[in-house]
């Protein structure tokens, strides 16, 4: 956009000659040259900025409509259907076109929190520190409660206290390595999702 | 079905879901169908904007949908509209069935074979005359003191006994005559409200639109598993649809909505108790054939059919979990496979919490507080804790319920009194972690890391790679014989950028398998291998990384316009790119299309194989003629003949009657809710006799007729909201479109209590009580039954206090009850009163 520096006669003169609005009254198409002015000449389309474009997936529900990622300078930028998408042809639904307000909600966590027993406020801590913490308690109640044998002597070599839930919302190789280690590699049993809700 | 497939079907039928609404991009089919002439139907309580969309919409009380489908069912037998050909070769119709066997409507709602003492059912009648037919994962076989597998042997030795002029007194066809000659129109108007005329111009639709010439589909959501006769609802329509002819066929079939964008994935791949990824079974300590390997396979493995290759996948992803570390001489690690106990699902896990028997817990992307049942007791559980991990976007309500929770909230408990240690950790989103999807037809489907997570926001396989790490640190000098299986957990992925990232896709290229010790990806499950030359994470995504440098899910080339329409080149579909799972079906048994307009997979004589646009889902060159050599004994698929599609079934037929694989009869027959306001009027047993209740002092139910909770409950979703509501409530552009919680109720209610729309009004159940605003409406029709008048109320369930659309908790109403196969709750038909008013005068807002 240019500033404007013209006297109001100029002005005026300029806004017909060159705004779309009056050479549209005049019955000049407005599916065509009629629909361009000069500063609409010099607009760009923003994707044209992304300096990265990633095909997704819509994080809502199970149709699975594709999406185009846009982004600039490790910024989203940009959030569409994608259209070549079998499934979808471009459109979204009102879930899937939040996606980049969802992405981008400045509500959203970005540290991690912590409430100590019978706190009553929540206390801000380095991940580090809390994936190191959290291990140590999965090991101390597993440690605690694994069981290797029922009275019968059959092996059950698991655990009853210690349980997990989600997957629904994760990918894939998410959920796989939720089984394997917590299943496969801990012995809990106590392994639930969303598809029962 | 694939989503698309819906727009060549000539009659879609949707039923127990929203579907315009809650899986609106899927509808786009249906009106593609609609376009092009087909009939839509909706049978739902609620009148939305399915329905209208629809050319038929049936209104049927919530709960009552067996009776409406048995209505169907009787129509098609009584109106000899049996699509015969195809159901009696490719389904088990003509089947001769145990003599001793009794359906429920001869004998007041009970099948042949309860057992009063067991409080559950006995199977041996529910067999083939004769033969006993397994199931995979079925958990029938726990009383079963002798070897299972021997019983099963039969089924090498000769097909089962049959009679295809149908009148054996005992073949299917007759019993499911006996089974549903009450459920005539007038009984379905009786037990569904469903005026009858709207009902017969469904079934009539339905059957007119099938055929060698047309196709019929059914959509469902969780409107059918929602109920403690769930899995029974699927089942009547999948007889419906064997009846019909619409199985395996384009525009036929039955298509699943699922909720969550990777639901299916993460049961197929399950983050579930009874499972191994790839519906192997998870061992249970009680089936006496479970103690050693060898034995397990013997009882698990199917003789007959696909899943007689159950030994390979299981060895294989053995190799794959623990490497080297397993072998021969150590039972491939089986016995490090934790064993389960009994019911391990969410509604006992809740249970389980409250008693103090749990003690840590992970939420991973989870939010029980809104979206457990009884919600009270949910919180109180959490509250009971040593420790919990939530990682998620947002500060969930079921992270911070000792703060801002009911308990809290009434004074029960102030948080000091809370002992729970929590973390609350940053999760990230697709688009900020690389992986796959698997949507609700199958679809696994890859998206890119573009961006990173704000802060210390981490992936899920991020956290749980480097606790795995960590823990495997703790556990490196331990000598101890139960430390050893993540001791031994094979955990080699590349992890890469200053945050350590685990890569996805070296997890995919397990999780597709490969060879043992070379790495060489296998490009299908049939390579794999019983002898741990193979290592495999989940063999029903065998061939989404057939290559090492070929990831099959982020393929992204459709169809044309002129194209076949299966898009084979977009994603991959699980098994082997199928995207019609049983499309032999869709040949006659000499495999020939059974019409020019429904042709997808034929039997090319000329080349010695079958061809089709989709990938085949039977053996590419076994000839329609192929029968088995009895006296071989045949093994897996050499028992199947050339004419029966039904691949994982050990007789290659549908199952329109169901041995074994559940738990509450081997038909569908109808049961009332555990918590109805009516009687059953089919017959004396009023709910499915196995129902899991739980009832107990903090899960009260109350007995039928109970006088206080007179109305139908029923809890459903919205098209801005998203399940438990996080991603949507915090988020302004969605929680904009639907700004606070409510609750439809019909207008003659609301001028019975003196409320107006958008009036509070108060909602309680023997569980709770919610406040919210009415939404005075006839989208919920009142019904009459047996000269009462019963209204129905509809309750949206995402809200709870977080986030910008905020209102109470509808799960504070519903009852930790359960689907005896399934454990799913019945959160979509239930009890309640409703007053005009508010529960407390202040209250604490956020
Ligand atoms: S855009 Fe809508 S319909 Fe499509 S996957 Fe997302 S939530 Fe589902």
């Amino acid at each position: 956009m240019t500033v404007n520096r013209r006297t109001p006669g100029k002005r005026l003169r300029s806004f017909l000659r060159d705004w779309s609005l009056p050479r549209q009254m005049r019955g000049e198409s407005h599916k065509g040259a009629a629909a361009r002015s000069s500063a609409s000449e010099q607009l760009r389309p923003r994707l044209e900025e992304a300096d990265k474009v990633g095909t997704s997936i819509c994080p809502y529900c199970a149709v699975g409509c594709a999406q185009l990622f846009y982004a600039k300078e490790g910024q989203l930028i940009h959030v569409e259907g994608d259209p070549r998408s079998p499934i979808n042809q471009g459109t979204l639904c009102p879930k899937g076109a939040a996606t980049f307000s969802l992405i981008s909600n400045p509500d959203r966590l970005t540290k991690v929190k912590y409430r100590r027993p019978h706190g009553t406020e929540w206390e801000e801590v380095p991940l580090d520190w809390a994936m190191d913490r959290i291990a140590h308690l999965t090991k101390k109640t597993r440690d605690e409660t694994f069981v290797e044998t029922l009275p019968d002597g059959t092996q059950v070599n698991h655990t009853l206290s210690v349980a997990s839930l989600g997957g629904a919302t994760l990918d894939n190789e998410e959920n796989y390595l939720i089984k394997k280690v917590f299943s496969g590699g801990l012995g809990m049993v106590w392994i639930e999702n969303q598809a029962r809700v | 079905m694939a989503q698309w497939d819906l727009a060549n079907a000539d009659a879609v039928l949707v039923m127990g879901s929203n579907m315009a609404e809650n899986h609106p991009i899927a509808f786009r089919f249906v009106m593609q169908a609609k376009e092009k002439g087909a009939v839509v139907m909706h049978a739902d309580p609620r009148f939305t904007r399915t329905s209208a969309l629809s050319d038929i919409h049936a209104p049927i009380r919530a709960g009552s949908d067996i009776a409406f489908l048995g209505g169907i069912i009787r129509y098609i037998l009584e109106n000899d509209l049996v699509f015969k050909e195809y159901a009696v070769r490719y389904a088990n119709l003509a089947t001769i069935i145990d003599e001793n066997f009794i359906e429920a409507a001869r004998n007041e709602g009970l099948f042949s074979g309860w057992n009063e003492e067991k409080h559950s059912y006995d199977f041996d009648t529910w067999q083939y005359q004769g033969m006993v037919i397994p199931s995979a994962l079925a958990e029938h076989y726990l009383d079963t003191a002798e070897s299972y597998s021997e019983m099963t042997k039969r089924l090498h030795e000769g097909p089962p006994p049959d009679d295809p002029t149908l009148q054996h007194p005992n073949c299917v066809y007759q019993i499911l005559k006996r089974q549903y000659a009450d459920y005539t129109p007038e009984m379905v108007e009786r037990v569904t409200g469903c005026p009858k005329e709207t009902f017969l111009k469904v079934a009539e639709a339905l059957a007119r639109n099938s055929g060698p010439d047309r196709t019929a589909a059914i959509c469902y959501a969780v409107g059918w598993t929602h109920h403690t006769t769930g899995v029974q609802m699927i089942r009547a329509a999948a007889i419906v649809q064997t009846l019909l002819g619409n199985i395996g066929r384009p525009g036929g079939g039955i298509l699943a909505l699922r909720g969550h964008t990777s639901i299916q994935g993460s049961t197929d791949i399950p983050t579930l108790y009874n499972m191994l990824p790839g519906y192997l079974p998870q061992p249970n300590a009680f089936k006496p054939q479970a103690r050693h390997f060898d034995q397990f396979l013997d009882d698990e493995t199917i003789p007959t059919g696909w899943w007689h290759n159950f030994p390979k996948y299981i060895t294989s992803l053995l190799r794959a979990w623990y490497g080297d570390s397993v072998g021969p001489e150590n039972e491939w690690g089986y016995q490090w496979l934790p064993k389960i106990v009994g019911d391990h699902s969410q509604l006992a896990m809740t249970l389980a919490i409250d008693d103090g028997l749990i003690k840590g817990m992970f939420l991973l992307g989870q939010n029980p507080v809104i979206g457990g049942s009884n919600s009270k007791l949910v919180e109180r559980g959490l509250g009971r804790l040593d420790w919990l991990v939530v990682r998620d976007t947002d500060e969930i309500e079921s992270a911070n319920f000792w703060r801002k929770g009911h308990l809290v909230q009434s004074a029960e408990r102030r948080p000091e009194d809370i002992g729970t240690e929590i973390f609350l950790m940053p999760g990230e989103l697709a688009g900020e972690k690389a992986g796959t999807f698997t949507n609700t037809h199958r679809l696994i489907q890859w998206h890119d890391r573009v961006v990173e997570g704000p802060g210390d926001s981490r992936s899920e396989l991020w956290f749980v790679y480097h606790l795995a790490k960590r823990l495997k640190a703790l556990y490196a000098n331990s000598e101890l014989e139960r430390d050893r299986p993540i001791r031994n957990l094979t955990l080699d992925y590349r992890a890469e950028g200053p945050r350590e990232e685990p890569r996805a896709d070296d997890v995919l290229r397990e999780i597709n398998g490969y060879t043992w010790p070379e790495k060489k990806q296998v490009a299908s499950f049939k390579e794999l291998k019983a002898d741990g030359s193979t290592a495999c994470g989940c063999w029903l995504y065998s061939g989404v990384y057939p290559e090492d440098d070929d990831n099959r899910a982020r393929s992204r080339i459709p169809d044309g316009p002129d194209g076949p329409g299966t898009h084979l080149g977009w994603a991959f579909a699980w098994p082997a790119n199928r995207r019609t799972l049983y499309n032999r079906a869709s040949a006659d048994p000499d495999g020939k299309p059974w019409s020019e307009r429904k042709r997808l997979v034929w039997w090319d004589e000329a080349e010695g194989k079958w061809q089709s646009p989709d990938e085949i889902d039977f053996e590419p060159e076994k000839p329609p003629h192929y029968r088995p050599d009895w006296d071989k004994k045949p093994e897996g698929m050499d028992a199947l003949g050339g004419d029966e599609p039904f691949i994982m079934m050990p007789d290659g037929r549908s199952q329109i009657f169901s041995p074994s694989g559940l738990k509450d009869g081997p038909l569908p027959t109808h049961y009332e809710p555990v918590q109805s306001p009516v009687r059953n009027p089919l017959h004396a047993q009023q709910d499915s006799p196995v129902a899991k209740k739980w009832a107990r002092e903090d899960n009260p139910l109350h007995a039928l007729g109970d006088p206080r909770f007179p109305h139908v409950l029923t809890t459903y979703r919205l098209t801005e909201h998203h399940s438990g509501g996080t991603p949507t409530r915090g988020v302004p552009h969605t929680a904009e479109l639907q700004p606070e919680g409510f609750a439809e109720i019909p207008p003659e209610l609301a001028r019975q209590i003196g409320v107006r729309n958008l009036d509070w009004i108060v909602l309680s159940t023997p569980r709770g009580e919610v406040e919210t605003r009415a939404l005075v409406t006839e989208r919920l029709k009142p019904f009459e039954i047996d000269g009462r008048h019963i209204f129905q109320v509809g309750m949206p369930w995402h809200f709870g206090w977080e986030g910008y659309a905020t209102g109470d908790i509808a799960n504070v109403l519903t009852a930790v009850v359960g689907d005896a196969n399934s454990s799913m709750h019945e959160n979509k038909a239930l009890t309640c009163d409703v007053r005009a008013g508010r529960i407390r005068r202040s209250r604490h807002r956020r």
